[in-house]
């Protein structure tokens, strides 16, 4: 019998500092076993538990693109018990995987359409994910117009800085970053929260759809500009977070009503959520 | 399927012999109450008995189990990698189980074992259980599982069904499982008309004598947010202590927790029953927690049973009206009650 | 103590009605025999619903932690104690309280009770003064409450509420010549394995539920140690190590302030004698410092203050 909570063994092949306050941290791993990589195959916005055997588990976006082949990578937010001790960890060591986990964003829906990505801190794992599997050539020409507003509190709590800078070379995507503040000089981008440069930069939800992902505040905020812009609730996107640990819908422990974050979304679509008990 | 009949006699020598293909499990008297426990040389199984304190639900979901286990050596060549913990998965007979608690059994498989994913050891144990029931001939006060769509006499979730009958059981095979147990019991004959008249009138008479009902029909026509949103949660939780005396004594509560234990090298992967009365249970490692007051936990624990699970799997709710939170809840919070306040919000 | 119901009414609905308190916290009369429910009440109709009789042996002072409100609450002896405890504690203040006094004549055994009917069910109970009548499908007994009371009642030595500011009733006699420690000295007298065994023994049956914890007024602590993480002390298996342990550290924890008011033991649902715990400490507390938790409200538990002539033999 197959057994769901048996993570696959991996190794640490690198990790990276992101923010300047080194709380949070990219892993990328490989899988000891081939076999394994193949199994663990995965739609952008989806997550997998992270196993620090000894420590536990913690269920972390996937920020990697089932485009880039060869590992998978995770970036950690150094908030718990696990994820404390995960970041003391050494390339080279090996650990679990299990997953991949959750529903993912909706891509066929998403194909012939302007798509709208709203990111906030460190909440931009899994819309990273997306960013590079829409840039992926075989992707590219699926999606009209891609637009990221992506902000957090200071240029150096920004992820991906060197993707981001990238990003903003190329024209088959519009960049729009932002920070809560700054005394850098030399900052070329935004300074503003999230919900203000949304107002400020995106000008239609004509044919588009908006995945939203980010602290709660952010969410609750950038909200109404969005149903102010003409978005339905059907084309507002959001994954939410919640404690887990089987991550399979049994545990019991992450339902929103009777809908398990960990099964039934990570991913929801505000007018499912405004269905659902205001209990997240 | 063959209906048979054991003096009671027979019927205990017989499921000592079953040990030698089972593992049986049978109620005992210890102490003020009753429980389940492993047949043995010198266990005393009782029969005679309302019902056991704790459900049998450990008999496939133990309290603790370990999942894994794994080596912290850097040196040993698996270190770090987890591997399922061997276990036996052998066969096992549940023997004098209340309906209810069989009746648990089906609706907590709705969350084991689905199409998407089956709990290996849950699975795996149920499986490999006969469930053997024994009809009640006195239910509680407290019962009310034929609010819940069973009864004293149920058959749904068991292999074989015992109808006492004074100085004989009347054994009712209700599956291949249970024809295959029966089978290799000795003695017992063919059941006689008149025996199972008898049986009849056991199960009519048990059934008149449950006097605790509710209705649990209307709940799933009710629309999820105003029952949420209902005025009268706070109220009921004042009273609740946030233990885990009722889910843990319920038959059907089947959230779990998983931890990790280490003991120098040597590390288990744990899962033990957890309670959603417990803020622990849903606090984030932010530390937001979507049910930090009390009144969320008590009304999440209701909803589940009585609203989320109905709406979810559309097969009644997630209760076998065991009563056995009714009769333990410290602070006597009954769910009874809570089912008319739905009913009637 | 029936006859305390229409004062308890009374006096609920006066305060209520004067506004000297906006909420008043007594019990229902429970769903099932000999259990009764704690319930706040804000409005002088709801008077009413207010109950009172010998199974009302839950902690009401569990109910006052952190609370806001000017509060009405009935207090019997240990309830009482454990009020004095909590202002003390700084987790409720005098001010806030209007202490509706209970003589307390003990409370009923319910484990006892149902072994005297062979542990058959009750399906009705009705009392008087001094004795229960218990009823079911096929039996009716009377018995004589006071050999049925909790045990912690039967060697209780502060009936009457030591903080009030009114009383439903005249105050009770105190009762004289209780040996409150009798067991505990029976487990001191124990080599350590036999002691071994006694502990394992009482906490054979423990699923880690935490009614006992919860139940306890002194319990208080916005993260309990069982429940810490970093770093995490207790396992939260059912090893028995770690269920000894959480028993051990609680009863440890409630030091000098335990009342011994039997809510942890009365609410266990497998029966775990887990005073057997905490009365040894309150028997170390009252031996080496002479102290009783919550007697007073200008003192403070032994393990809270230093004193130069504080017991020190155990420092070689």
């Amino acid at each position: 019998m197959d057994n769901p909570y048996l993570p696959y063994p991996v190794r640490i092949e690198e990790i990276i500092t992101e923010t300047e306050d080194k709380n949070l941290k990219t892993f990328k791993f490989v899988f000891l076993n081939p076999e394994d990589e193949e199994k663990f195959s995965y739609i952008p916005g989806q997550f997998a538990e992270l196993s620090v055997p000894g420590k536990g588990e913690i269920p972390i976006g996937i920020a990697s693109s089932p485009t880039e082949k060869g590992f998978v990578s995770f970036t950690v937010n150094k908030v718990g018990l696990v994820t404390t001790h995960l970041h003391n960890m050494k390339v080279g060591e090996i650990m679990g995987i299990r997953g991949p986990l959750g529903n993912w964003y909706p891509w066929e829906e998403m194909e012939g359409k302007n798509v709208v990505i709203i990111g906030g801190g460190f909440a931009f794992t899994t819309l990273r994910s997306s960013i590079v599997y829409m840039l992926h050539p075989d992707n590219r020409p699926k999606f009209e117009d891609i637009i990221v507003v992506y902000g957090a509190r200071s240029p150096g709590m920004l992820l991906y800085k060197d993707e981001l800078a990238a990003w903003e070379q190329r024209d088959d995507i519009q960049m729009h970053i932002t920070v809560d503040a700054t005394d850098d000089p030399d900052w070329k981008y935004n300074v503003g929260f999230v919900p203000t440069i949304t107002e400020q930069k995106i000008t239609s939800s004509e044919n588009a759809i908006a995945i939203v992902c980010g602290p709660p505040i952010m969410i609750k905020f950038t909200q109404p500009v969005l149903e102010k812009l003409g978005f339905p609730p059907e084309r507002i996107i959001l994954s939410l977070e919640m404690r887990m640990k089987c991550g399979i819908g049994m545990c019991g422990r992450c339902n929103i009503g009777d809908q398990y974050v960990c099964k039934d979304g990570p991913v929801f679509s505000l007018a499912q959520l405004k269905k659902m008990p205001p209990e997240y | 399927m063959e209906n048979k009949v054991f003096s009671k006699d027979e019927w205990l020598e017989g499921i000592k012999a079953l040990q030698s293909e089972y593992k049986v499990f049978v109620p005992v008297k210890a102490g003020d109450f009753h429980k389940f426990v492993r047949l043995e040389e010198q266990t005393i199984p009782d029969l005679d008995y309302q019902n056991t304190r704790l459900s049998p639900k450990s008999l496939v979901y133990p309290e603790s189990e370990r999942m894994f286990e794994f080596s912290t050596d850097e040196n040993d060549p698996d270190y770090n990698i987890l591997k399922e913990a061997q276990k036996d998965f052998g066969p096992q007979a549940i023997i004098g189980l209340r309906p209810c608690d069989a009746h648990g059994f089906l609706i907590v498989k709705r969350n084991f074992d689905n199409p998407e994913y089956k709990d290996p050891w849950w699975v795996r144990r149920y499986e490999a259980s006969t469930l053997v029931g024994l009809g009640c001939n006195e239910p509680c006060g407290t019962c009310f599982c034929s609010s819940v769509g069973g009864g004293p006499f149920d058959e749904e979730g068991l292999d074989v069904l015992l109808f006492d009958l004074e100085d004989q059981y009347l054994a009712k095979a209700l599956t291949e499982k249970g024809s295959t147990l029966l089978a290799k019991l000795d003695g017992g004959s063919e059941a006689s008309d008149k025996e199972l008249s008898k049986a009849e009138e056991v199960k009519k008479a048990a059934q008149e004598k449950i006097s605790s009902k509710v209705d649990t029909s209307k709940l799933a026509d009710k629309d999820v947010l105003e029952l949420f949103n209902a005025p009268f949660w706070e109220d009921l939780a004042f009273a609740c202590i946030n233990c885990g005396t009722c889910t843990f004594l319920c038959p059907t509560c089947w959230c779990f927790d998983i931890q990790d234990e280490v003991y120098q090298k040597i590390g288990d992967r744990i899962r033990n029953w957890d309670a959603c009365m417990f803020p622990l249970f849903t606090l984030h490692g932010s530390g937001h927690n979507p049910r930090s007051e009390k009144f969320q936990r008590v009304r999440q624990r209701f909803m589940h049973k009585l609203k989320y699970y109905v709406d979810k799997y559309g097969n009644g709710v997630q209760c076998s009206g065991c009563g056995r939170c009714v009769q333990f809840c410290p602070v006597n919070i009954d769910i009874r009650h809570v089912i008319e306040l739905m009913n009637s919000h | 103590m029936l006859e305390y119901v229409d004062k308890i009414r009374e006096t609920a609905r006066k305060l209520l009605d004067s506004g000297t308190v906006e909420v008043f916290i007594g019990y229902k009369k429970g769903s099932v025999p000999m259990m009764n429910e704690p319930v706040l009440i804000k409005d002088p109709d709801q008077a009413d619903i207010l109950w009172w009789d010998s199974n009302c042996a839950l902690n009401l002072c569990n109910y006052l932690t952190k609370r806001k409100e000017k509060i009405g609450i009935l207090a019997t002896g240990c309830n009482s104690r454990n009020i004095v405890t909590h202002i003390i504690e700084n987790q409720i203040s005098r001010e806030q309280l209007y202490i509706v006094g209970v003589p307390c004549k003990g409370m009923l055994d319910h484990r006892a009770i149902k072994r005297a009917v062979d542990n058959k069910e009750i399906l009705e109970v009705s009392e008087d003064a001094d004795t229960i009548t218990v009823k079911g499908r096929d039996f009716e007994k009377t018995l004589e409450k006071k050999e049925f009371l909790q045990s912690n009642c039967a060697v209780c030595r502060h009936r009457n509420p030591v903080l009030y500011d009114e009383l439903v009733a005249d105050l009770v006699e105190e009762q004289e010549g209780v040996d409150p420690y009798k067991d505990v000295r029976a487990v001191e007298s124990m080599d350590p394995d036999k002691k071994w065994a006694f502990f394992t023994r009482t906490i054979a049956n423990c699923i880690r539920c935490y009614a006992c914890r919860n139940a306890c007024p002194l319990c208080y602590c916005p993260t309990c140690f069982v429940d810490e993480s970093r770093p995490q002390w207790v396992g939260k298996s059912i090893d028995p190590t770690d269920t000894m342990t959480f028993h051990f550290l609680r009863a440890y924890h409630c030091a000098g302030r335990c009342t011994d008011c039997g809510a942890c033991e009365r609410v266990c649902p497998v029966g775990i004698p887990m005073r057997q715990f905490t009365k040894k400490l309150n028997k170390d507390a009252e031996e080496l410092f002479s102290w009783e938790a919550g007697l007073a409200l200008d003192q403070r538990p032994p393990l809270d203050v230093y004193r130069p002539d504080d017991y020190n033999d155990f420092i070689l």
